[in-house]
């Protein structure tokens, strides 16, 4: 049995000439986003796993290919080749959808629709935290990078530029998520969709390069945009400034962008529909 | 009245309101006109449609049918400008575990377009209502449940709305605890001239709170009216017996007796309904014994359980009405 305490026999709440007013787009973002962000370093249970798998498989694939790779492929460093392995494996699948579909259930999502927030301010707010959450993720595994002797060619910039693929790739994987949390408002259902991260992160260049795969997995490969977001990225590391790969790398972000945003955007539609 | 409104004396009207789910039809042309500065009691047991009444009234869900508005805009067409002007205390206290009070009032107040200083404010004014001191800076998760019950309340409250709907506030909640619920309730309709649309599913509670009330039951508004107007209705006083047996076989014999309105039977329990109780009770008595052997025979003044047995032909549950 709960008790309450309330006082009694004193005004308990003054009277108010305040007013409820809408709330500039913008305004709901950065209160969903802050409310997102706060939220981050008490769950440190959903930040540490990615950074540990990254700085894991990073360290890991390093020490076993680096003698194959590099004696046989002629002025390859497996260290520059497995960054952007690393940071992927580490911001894909980041995002705020256990978070919303725990919302969902306590209830607390019904409390956002009852206040004049916009829908829309809802989703976008936990993306931008997950934008946050990606760039933070990235960052100790570049400084690790970075002692262990990689330079990236294109320079400051270029590692800015690194930084924002990551961080937008991070966003365009994540709608997948989202779109499972708001159709189904199930945790379990949102946990099984790190079931894509498989075919996305290891059906591709991350290990060896393109040209070294061979029959069905190099086919699956050429379609996978994993494997262009990899090539961008790298082309950063390795050779400074490439219009075209980072071209199709972006290319290849917006494609499976499109695809989540469209899903996810449905599933916030179908969430938040009162009929 | 309440001055601050720009409309006529209605904050909540309803006209054929209906809510349909996949073919089942949870509210079924319900009807509403609640006054500024009314406390509405909605009565029902579980499954009548209450909740699903203050989800549509709230613009958490469409009307299937009918049109309604809240604060003079439609909740169907308008549902921004009916958001900006209530509070809601749903059934479950809908707070997240992982922010701190005064986190979650702050975000509650910049959604609604408060400025620092007004959160400020409106934090000071709501002061005494959520009163748990230092656990305000603490985390949800780590809060009893009255200190949530009280938290959910100030954040229904925190942009000062003009109508606020409480989803049966007092379930779960021990007598005192209750009791400390209503004087709240009474006073922020009182002090704040707040509307107030409560749904209970506890008779005394309707008692003690509503200007009115409306009982709903399977979807359908059954009656409407004071507390007194209802009890009005099933007569004047309440004879209830209970018989060795089956009650019904007593049903005959007391319709013949004069002075009595109507009789209810289930189980071992008769209720008689008469216009003057004391001068019936003997004959009811007599009526009885020549066909059961009475037990227990009790006078009283109706009650909106009487009321809702005489206009459903079902009474509360017990353990739906007693306190948790």
């Amino acid at each position: 049995m709960t008790v309450l305490d309330l006082a009694v026999g004193t005004n308990v709440v003054r009277p108010s000439t305040v007013r409820a007013k809408p709330s500039p787009f913008v305004r709901d973002v950065v209160s969903v986003a802050g409310r997102a962000l706060r939220a981050v370093p008490r769950e440190m249970e959903t930040v540490i796993p990615p950074i540990f798998i990254a700085l894991f498989f990073f360290v890991v694939n390093i020490g076993t290919l680096q003698r194959l790779t590099e004696n046989h492929i002629s002025g390859f460093d497996i260290k520059a080749f497995m960054l952007p392995t690393g940071i992927l494996i580490g911001v894909t699948g980041v995002s705020r959808a256990g978070a919303l579909v725990l919302d969902i259930q306590d209830g607390y999502f019904d409390r956002l629709l009852l206040t004049p927030v916009r829908r829309l301010a809802i989703l976008i707010g936990h993306m931008v935290a997950d934008v946050a959450v990606a760039i933070a993720l990235c960052v100790p595994i570049l400084v690790l990078a970075f002692a262990l002797g990689v330079r990236v060619e294109a320079g400051p910039a270029g590692v800015l530029a690194f930084l924002a693929i990551s961080a937008i790739w991070c966003l365009a994987f994540a709608g997948f998520g989202y779109a499972i949390a708001l159709k189904t408002g199930n945790p379990a259902a949102v946990n099984s969709s790190f079931l894509l991260f498989f075919p996305f992160l290891f059906m591709t260049s991350s290990y060896v390069p393109r040209a070294q795969l061979d029959g069905w997995l190099k086919g699956i490969a050429a379609w996978n945009p994993v494997t262009y977001v990899l090539e961008g990225q790298r082309s950063l590391v390795t050779h400074g400034w490439d219009a075209a790969a980072l071209g199709k790398a972006l290319l290849a972000i917006a494609i499976v962008g499109v695809i989540s945003m469209s899903m996810c955007f449905a599933a916030l539609r179908g969430r938040t529909k009162r009929g | 009245m309440n001055p601050r409104s720009p409309h006529a004396a209605t904050a909540i009207a309803a006209e054929g309101l209906v809510r349909a789910f996949d073919g089942v039809t949870a509210v079924d042309h319900v009807d509403l006109d609640i006054a500024r500065g009314e406390i509405y009691g909605f009565l029902g047991p579980n499954g009548a449609g209450k909740s699903t009444t203050v989800r549509v009234l709230c613009t958490l869900l469409s009307p299937s049918g009918g049109r309604a508005t809240v604060a003079g805009y439609d909740v169907g067409s308008q549902p921004d400008q009916v958001r900006l002007r209530i509070g809601v205390a749903l059934q479950e206290a809908a707070l997240d575990p992982k922010q701190t009070g005064i986190e979650l009032l702050r975000l509650q107040g910049r959604l609604y377009g408060l400025s620092r200083s007004e959160i400020d404010g409106r934090l000071a004014d709501l002061g005494q209502l959520i009163d748990i001191g230092d656990a305000l800076g603490r985390r949800i998760g780590t809060y009893s449940g009255g200190m949530k019950r009280r938290l959910d309340l100030a954040a229904a409250l925190v942009h000062n709305p003009e109508v606020l709907f409480l989803d049966e506030p007092t379930t779960g909640l021990d007598p005192v605890s209750r009791a400390r619920m209503w004087e709240e309730v009474h006073r922020l309709n009182r002090e704040l001239d707040m509307t107030i649309f409560l749904t209970t599913q506890y008779l005394e509670e309707a008692d003690e709170l509503a200007d009115r009330v409306g009982i709903i039951d399977a979807g359908k508004l059954v009656a409407e009216g004071t507390p007194d107007e209802l009890k009005r209705r099933v007569g004047n006083d309440v004879i209830v017996a209970r018989v060795d047996g089956n009650a019904r076989a007593a049903h005959r014999a007391l319709e013949r007796v004069a002075g009595v309105h109507g009789v209810e039977a289930r189980d071992d329990e008769v209720v008689v309904t008469a216009a003057d109780g004391a001068a019936t009770i003997g004959a009811v008595a007599v009526a009885l014994n020549s066909v059961t052997t009475v037990q227990h025979l009790t006078l009283r003044t109706p009650t909106l359980d009487d009321v809702f047995l005489e206009l459903t032909g079902n009474q509360f549950q017990r353990d739906e009405v007693e306190v948790a």
